[in-house]
C-alpha cells in the first residue's frame, strides 16, 4: 500500500480552480440519467431547451438588479468590450427573448440544463461552476404562472427520484411592502430586511424594537418574519395582510394536491436574487442542509429589456440535487 | 425534542448551556459524566469547540446550535440562522494596549499603521476598517496578551469576560467593540423543515 501511496504522490500536480472539478465516468452516469429524466418532463411540459452563450456582454447583466447573483468572472475581447461568464440563466433567456420573440405570442416557454458562474468564498465547497436545471415561463402573470411552474419543478424533482422535497414559498413584496404601509423609513427598511434575508432573528428583533412602532405593528412584524408551516399560515390575517396573501392562497388552490402537500408557505422568505418581484421559492431536502434550488417570479425583468412582459422560473443545482438523492439513499438504507 | 441534534459548545459556555438544557427538558447528565465522549444519541447532543458550531449548522450535521456573538461575528459569512440571544455567557470584544501611553495612537499618529494581535482577525479588520484607521492584523492562536508586552503588536483585539487576564498582564482596555452573549443558531433548511418542533423549543426557551 505504502509503495503504491507513493507512486501516487510522485505523479504529476497539476491543479484546477477552487470551486471547479472534474467529473468521471460513474458520477457522470448519475448525472446523465438525472438530468435526463429531468429533461424529458420540461419537454413534456412544453418548456423547449435552449442554449445560449456562456460568455455574454457585461452590460447585459448592468441593465437588472442582480444582488445576489453577480457575474465574478469577466474577460476582456479582441475589441475591449468586456465579457463575463453568465452567472445565471434567467438573464440570457430574458435578453434572448427579447430580441429572438419580439413579435411571438406569450406564454412562452423554455428550459435549460447549463452551467452557471458564481464567485465563492474560499474554503467552503462553493461551486464556481454551477450546472443548473430550470425552466423559465414568460407571458403568464399571477398566480397561474407561478402554480404551473410549481407543477413543473415538483414534476422534476419526483423525475429525479427525490422522495422527501419541500417546497418553501413565499412572497418578496410581502414584508417590504408592510413595512411600506407602517411607513418605516427606506434606511430602516432595507436594515431590517438584509437581517430578514441574512436569518439573523436577533438582529430583526433589535431594529424592530427601536422603531417605536404601535404594539401591533411590532407584533405582527415580528411575528411574521418567523411564519412558515402549512396553508393554515394563510389564514387568520386581518385587512390589507389577509389581501396581501391572497396570492399565494391562489397558487395553493391551482397546484394539484401531490404539490400542494410539498408546500411550507413562508411568510419570511425574502428574495435571493434582486430581481424577484412577487412569488420566491426555495427547494428543500431533510438529506442535505442546504437548498437545491430556487426560484421566483420576476416581472420586471423582461421589460428591462424592451419586452415587458410578466415572468417566472426557478432553476435547481444538479450537484446539490445529487447530493441530497445519495443522502435519502443512505437514509432509507 | 431529542429529535432535533444540537451542537453543544465546550468551554466558557458549557455549564450554563447545560443548565439551560436541564430546565429544556433534556437530559443532560450523560453529557455531565463523561467528557471525552462526543456524540450522545439519546439526548441529541453533540459536543464540540465553540468554533466549530456554525460549521456543523451550517451543513446540517447540527440542526440547531449554541455559539457565542464572538464567533459568529467572525464567521460572518456562515449560512446559519440566529434566533435568540440567550443572554448568557456575557463577554466584551475590546482593543487594549499596555497601560500608560497609548502605543496604538501613538503608532497611527506617527507610522500610520497598528499592529494588532488577535485570534479574530476579521472583527479586528472589519473594526479598523469601520473606524477609518490602518492595521496590520496579527493572528495568533493563544495567550494574546503577551504579543504587546513583548513588542510584536501595540494592541491587541480580544474577548474579556471580567478583564481579569488583561489587568494580571498590565493591559488597559481603550476602545469597546462589541458586547458578546449565547447564542442559539439554526440550520436554515431545518428551521424550515422542523418548524414546529423548533418553535416549540423556542416557547419553551422564552418561558424559562
Amino acid at each position: 500500500v505504502s509503495a503504491n501511496r507513493a507512486a501516487q504522490r510522485s505523479s504529476a500536480i497539476h491543479r484546477i480552480p477552487s470551486g471547479t472539478r472534474d467529473v468521471l465516468p460513474d458520477e457522470m452516469r448519475e448525472l446523465r440519467a438525472m438530468t435526463d429524466r429531468i429533461r424529458s418532463v420540461f419537454d413534456g411540459a412544453g418548456y423547449g431547451e435552449v442554449y445560449t452563450p456562456a460568455l455574454e456582454y457585461e452590460q447585459t447583466f448592468q441593465r437588472v438588479d442582480i444582488v445576489g447573483a453577480q457575474p465574478a468572472y469577466r474577460v476582456f475581447d479582441e475589441h475591449g468590450s468586456v465579457l463575463v461568464l453568465r452567472p445565471d440563466m434567467t438573464v440570457p433567456i430574458a435578453r434572448l427573448v427579447a430580441t429572438r420573440y419580439t413579435h411571438a405570442e406569450p406564454p412562452l416557454r423554455f428550459s435549460y440544463v447549463a452551467h452557471a458562474y458564481r464567485g465563492v468564498r474560499p474554503q467552503r465547497g462553493q461551486s464556481r461552476e454551477l450546472l443548473q436545471a430550470g425552466v423559465e415561463l414568460i407571458g403568464s402573470p399571477g398566480a397561474p404562472g407561478t402554480a404551473e411552474v410549481l407543477g413543473v419543478l415538483c414534476a422534476a424533482l419526483d423525475a429525479a427520484g427525490l422522495q422527501n422535497y419541500r417546497v418553501g414559498l413565499g412572497d418578496a413584496s410581502l414584508y417590504p411592502s408592510l413595512l411600506e404601509a407602517m411607513d418605516v423609513a427606506v434606511d430602516r427598511r432595507e436594515l431590517i430586511l438584509a437581517e430578514l434575508a441574512a436569518g439573523n432573528f436577533v438582529g430583526v428583533d433589535r431594529e424592530i424594537h427601536a422603531l417605536d412602532l404601535p404594539p401591533a405593528d411590532s407584533e405582527l412584524l415580528l411575528r411574521l418574519a418567523r411564519t412558515r408551516g402549512g396553508p393554515d399560515v394563510l389564514e387568520g390575517l386581518e385587512g390589507a395582510l389577509h389581501d396581501a396573501l391572497g396570492g399565494m392562497r391562489e397558487v395553493h388552490r391551482r397546484v394539484p394536491p401531490q404539490v400542494a402537500e410539498r408546500i411550507i408557505f413562508d411568510l419570511g422568505l425574502v428574495r435571493s436574487i434582486g430581481y424577484y418581484t412577487g412569488a420566491v421559492f426555495q427547494v428543500y431536502d431533510p438529506a442535505y442542509g442546504v437548498p437545491i434550488g430556487s426560484g421566483g417570479r420576476y416581472d420586471e425583468l423582461l421589460g428591462a429589456f424592451g419586452r415587458p412582459l410578466p415572468a417566472v422560473g426557478f432553476a435547481l443545482n444538479v450537484e446539490r440535487l445529487h447530493i441530497a438523492l445519495t443522502g435519502e439513499e443512505r437514509l432509507g438504507r | 425534542m431529542s429529535e432535533l441534534r444540537i451542537a453543544v459548545p465546550r468551554g466558557a459556555l458549557f455549564t450554563d448551556t447545560l443548565a439551560l438544557l436541564d430546565r429544556l427538558g433534556l437530559d443532560t447528565r450523560e453529557v455531565r459524566d463523561n467528557d471525552r465522549k462526543l456524540l450522545f444519541e439519546g439526548s441529541g447532543i453533540i459536543t464540540m469547540r465553540p468554533s466549530d458550531v456554525p460549521t456543523y449548522v451550517e451543513a446540517g450535521a447540527a440542526d440547531l446550535g449554541i455559539t457565542g456573538k464572538d464567533v459568529l461575528m467572525e464567521q460572518s459569512e456562515r449560512e446559519v440562522y440566529e434566533l435568540v440571544d440567550l443572554g448568557y455567557g456575557r463577554c466584551r470584544m475590546v482593543l487594549a494596549t499596555v497601560a500608560g501611553e497609548d502605543r496604538a495612537a501613538e503608532a497611527l499618529r506617527r507610522l500610520g499603521v497598528v499592529r494588532i494581535a488577535t485570534k479574530y482577525p476579521r472583527i479586528a479588520a472589519r473594526h479598523f476598517l469601520e473606524t477609518g484607521r490602518q492595521a496590520e492584523i496579527v493572528e495568533v492562536k493563544g495567550s494574546v496578551e503577551l504579543a504587546p508586552l513583548t513588542g510584536l503588536v501595540e494592541a491587541i483585539v480580544d474577548l474579556t469576560a471580567t478583564g481579569t487576564t488583561l489587568r494580571e498582564n498590565g493591559l488597559v482596555i481603550r476602545e469597546e467593540i462589541a458586547v458578546c452573549t449565547a447564542r442559539l443558531i439554526a440550520n436554515p433548511v431545518a428551521h424550515k423543515l422542523r418548524a414546529a418542533t423548533i418553535d416549540r423549543l423556542l416557547e419553551r426557551i422564552h418561558a424559562v
